[in-house]
């Protein structure tokens, strides 16, 4: 089964009961933040709770990923110091804008992998694209390294650097939304939405997660593990769309079975597409604990 | 003889004692009244009505060295016990039992009344504030009492605990006595809903004073109190604080974590073999407990289930509940928010219920023993599931023994939520510090890491393996809180007892011991 990303839960590097419990709530993902949620007084702090908490925690066998300050900021350099050290799954690239930004971040990351003598390519990366600039090079982030397992989204940067406010529709947002998912697509990589940042609102939660969704994101990154759900259920495929499923993949199996390239289902032509639709609609029943059987 | 009527009546008939002939000077009452009207309301002469407190405390005949009590139900917003404490002791009475049904942060004034002996002793259900600290600490010498609501109601009916005085505040009275909780007639600017604790008092105590900002015209119906138990009435201002009686609304948790629990509780409901059409509920006011209800409202809508009643302090969730008809009736001991207390006053299947009625061991078709499923939540649990819910992690008392036992042993499956970390501390341990409930009455613990069955109900764990809920061994759990925050240090104790529980049969079933400070 593919690694499903409905929901990337924000958890603050400053709060270490958050941190403990993160992993509690079913999210797909977890990632801890020392960046925008640490103030500047607390960024040595946090990154060294978070380096503790990584190697001390379990969380479960859930993905963590860590999203660090920017290279070009005082901090960026310790964060991959120590969190590489950690080993989460990923580290997070905030405010990405170009290829160089990725690459940067993935020859740091395999001098410290050597330095610690860690295998190679063990830490990988994710990049958050948040202005103009880095939506239009999103295509080539997407490729720059083969540490990327994922590209999202973050909105209140992306809107400011647009002169804009986000407005409930999200119209603000589509080019960019496209652009970004197009590459993810084109470089077979995640792609995730932003946050939406009223945890109080789940009809308009919910009703751009239905947009996301719709559009072709993998999920979503969320704040409150109250969104987890809403997320879940959106995702989750309806009964007539599991069954339908499963018999599509029956048959590309029968087809294989018999060595015919030629599937068909009920007099109707299936081709591959199809049967690679069925298949995820199959995994995200499954990650719904819906028995497929 | 002749009798007061007129008629040959016989001094003695075969078979039957104590013949008395009618007298018609007879003076109980029997006389055509044709000024009732004015004595059904307020002629001194006629009613119950006395001018002061003092003047109530001296008709009791309160003395030296008896039992007096009170109720709990204004809670934080109680004005009645430190005002009649005041009274009886400036009148110099002193040596007194208070059995209260329960303490709260309010009466801290009680410690100076400890102190100078004006009470000797203290029963109630629980404690917090200065008062808790107090005892906690060692300042006094007789330790505190600590009962379940049922056991308190059995030691009163059964005359363990015999109560002199009852002086038991009332939303609304009429110069009779009949009281209640709230008011038919009028918005009772102190209404605390059900009077269940204050019910039992008024039953068994030799002396009854009801204390009311509220008099209202007779009869005063619905009551709670009849006027065939009340002795006196005293108006006063005010009795209570309706911000500290009611909390206004007791709101749905936002927590992520209690959020989690109670999906977490409202499954195992689901998979325990209990949820069926007809079946019982109680859950608490905390915040995992009330959410419970509302993931299991969804549960009784998809599978088409009702409940026949719901038991125990009722709050909005549960009031929501019964109006949407999902919960047939209400059986209400306390009313722990203004939507339980309305409800009390317009359903007519919402229901109050004695202390006794709900929970009392000795009364065999106790409503609490006619619960199927009750969640209740716990302070400590440890690995024989044994609860505490009356002292704090540093030993101090911070709590109430309430209903918790009496409903652990008289639910089929009774649940105990709780955060498997809670701050820094983990929830389960080796032992608890006191024993509130004993872990044999205890079915299942739910936590947001997952959920512990207790090996005396292998019927359940089967039911839960089949629902692929998360259930690991207690041991597992703790285990799993202990890799991160550690073993907590243990509470460090003086020899001293500086609290008695009782569990609900009236048996000692664990000390309170002083805490020793200063470490």
């Amino acid at each position: 089964m593919q690694k499903l990303r409905r929901t990337m839960l924000y958890v603050p590097g400053n709060n270490p009961g958050m941190i403990r419990d993160a992993h509690i709530y079913g999210a797909d993902s977890i990632m801890i933040d020392l960046e925008d949620s640490v103030s500047l007084y607390e960024k040595d702090a946090a990154r060294l709770l978070v380096y503790q908490a990584l190697k001390t925690f379990d969380f479960g066998g859930i993905e963590v990923l860590v999203r660090v300050n920017p290279l070009n900021t005082p901090y960026g350099r310790d964060d991959f110091e120590a969190i590489v050290r950690a080993q989460p799954t990923a580290i997070r690239l905030p405010k990405t804008e170009t290829a160089d930004d990725v690459i940067e971040a993935d020859e740091l990351i395999t001098e410290i992998e050597q330095k610690i003598g860690m295998e190679h390519g063990t830490i990988k990366l994710f990049a958050a694209v948040e202005s103009g600039k880095g939506a239009l090079n999103a295509a080539q982030i997407a490729v720059a390294s083969k540490r990327l397992i994922g590209i999202a989204i973050g909105a209140e940067d992306f809107v400011t650097d647009l002169k804009t406010t986000r407005s409930p529709e999200g119209i603000e947002l589509l080019t960019a939304r496209s652009l970004i998912l197009f590459a993810a697509r084109a470089a077979g990589i995640a792609a995730v939405d932003t946050v939406y940042s009223d945890v109080n609102n789940e009809e308009g939660f919910a009703s751009e997660v239905k947009l996301i969704k719709q559009l072709g994101f993998d999920g979503k990154s969320i704040i409150n593990p109250r969104q987890i759900e809403i997320v879940n259920r959106i995702y989750t495929p309806t009964e007539a769309e599991i069954k339908k499923s499963k018999r599509i993949i029956e048959a590309s199996l029968e087809a294989e079975a018999k060595g015919s390239g030629v599937i068909s289902l009920d007099g109707k032509m299936i081709d591959r597409p199809i049967v690679e639709r069925a298949r995820r609609i199959l995994d995200l029943a499954e990650a719904a604990k819906i028995n497929v059987e | 003889m002749l009798n007061g009527a007129g008629r040959e009546i016989p001094l003695a008939i075969e078979g039957l004692d104590g013949i008395t002939p009618f007298d018609r000077k007879s003076t109980y009452g029997q006389f055509k009244n044709t000024e009732r009207l004015k004595d059904r309301q307020q002629n001194p002469a006629k009613n119950k009505i006395m001018d002061s407190m003092e003047k109530a405390i001296e008709a009791t005949g309160l003395r030296n060295g008896m039992t007096i009590s009170f109720h709990h139900h204004f809670r934080n917003g109680d004005f009645i016990l430190n005002m009649v404490m005041d009274q009886i002791a400036k009148m110099g009475i002193r040596d007194l039992v208070l059995a209260a049904s329960s303490l709260t942060d309010i009466h801290a004034p009680l410690v100076e009344h400890v102190r100078n002996g004006v009470i000797r002793r203290i029963e109630t259900s629980g404690l917090r504030g200065e008062l808790a600290q107090a005892y906690s600490y060692g300042w006094f010498d007789i330790p505190v009492t600590i009962n379940s609501h049922g056991g308190r109601a059995r030691a009163i009916a059964s005359g363990e605990c015999p109560i002199d005085v009852a002086f038991l505040g009332a939303p609304s009275c009429d110069a009779y006595g009949n009281a209640n909780g709230t008011s038919s007639v009028n918005e009772a600017p102190s209404a605390c809903g059900s009077l269940g604790y204050a019910m039992v008092d008024a039953q068994y105590a030799r002396n009854v004073v009801i204390i009311t900002d509220n008099l209202v015209s007779y009869p005063n119906t619905p009551f709670a109190i009849p006027e065939t138990q009340v002795d006196y009435v005293v108006v006063v201002d005010r009795i209570g604080d309706q911000k500290g009686i009611v909390s206004g609304a007791t709101r749905y948790t936002k927590n992520p974590k209690e959020l989690l629990i109670a999906k977490n509780a409202a499954d195992v409901i689901e998979a325990s073999g209990y949820f069926v059409d007809g079946f019982s509920l109680q859950t608490g006011s905390g915040g995992a407990a009330l959410a419970t209800t509302r993931f299991l409202r969804e549960k009784m809508l998809a599978a088409n289930i009702k409940a026949s009643f719901a038991l125990g302090g009722i709050t909005q969730q549960i009031v929501d509940l019964h109006e949407e008809g999902l919960i047939e009736k209400l059986l209400d001991v306390q009313s722990f928010d203004l939507r339980a207390v309305e409800s009390l006053r317009k359903n007519k299947f919402h229901q109050q219920i004695s202390a006794e009625y709900y929970a009392s061991p000795e009364n065999i078709g106790c409503a609490a023993h006619q619960l199927d499923v009750v969640v209740l939540s716990a302070l400590e649990i440890d690995l024989n599931f044994n609860v505490n819910v009356i002292t704090g992690s540093d030993g101090v008392i911070r709590g109430a023994s309430g209903g918790h036992c009496d409903t652990a042993a008289g639910a089929a499956v009774s649940i105990i939520v709780a955060p498997l970390i809670r701050g820094r501390m983990p929830a389960i341990l080796d032992r608890v510090n006191t024993i509130i409930t004993p872990g044999h009455t205890v079915d299942v613990l739910v936590t947001d890491q997952g959920i512990a069955v207790n090996p005396l109900r292998q019927d359940l764990l089967a039911g839960f393996k089949a629902a692929k809920l998360p259930v690991f061994t207690i041991e597992e759990l703790q285990e799993k809180a202990t890799r991160i925050v550690g073993k907590p240090e243990p509470i460090q104790w003086e020899d001293k007892i500086v609290g008695v529980i009782k569990y609900r049969d009236g048996s000692v079933i664990d000390v309170i011991r002083q805490v020793k400070q200063g470490r």
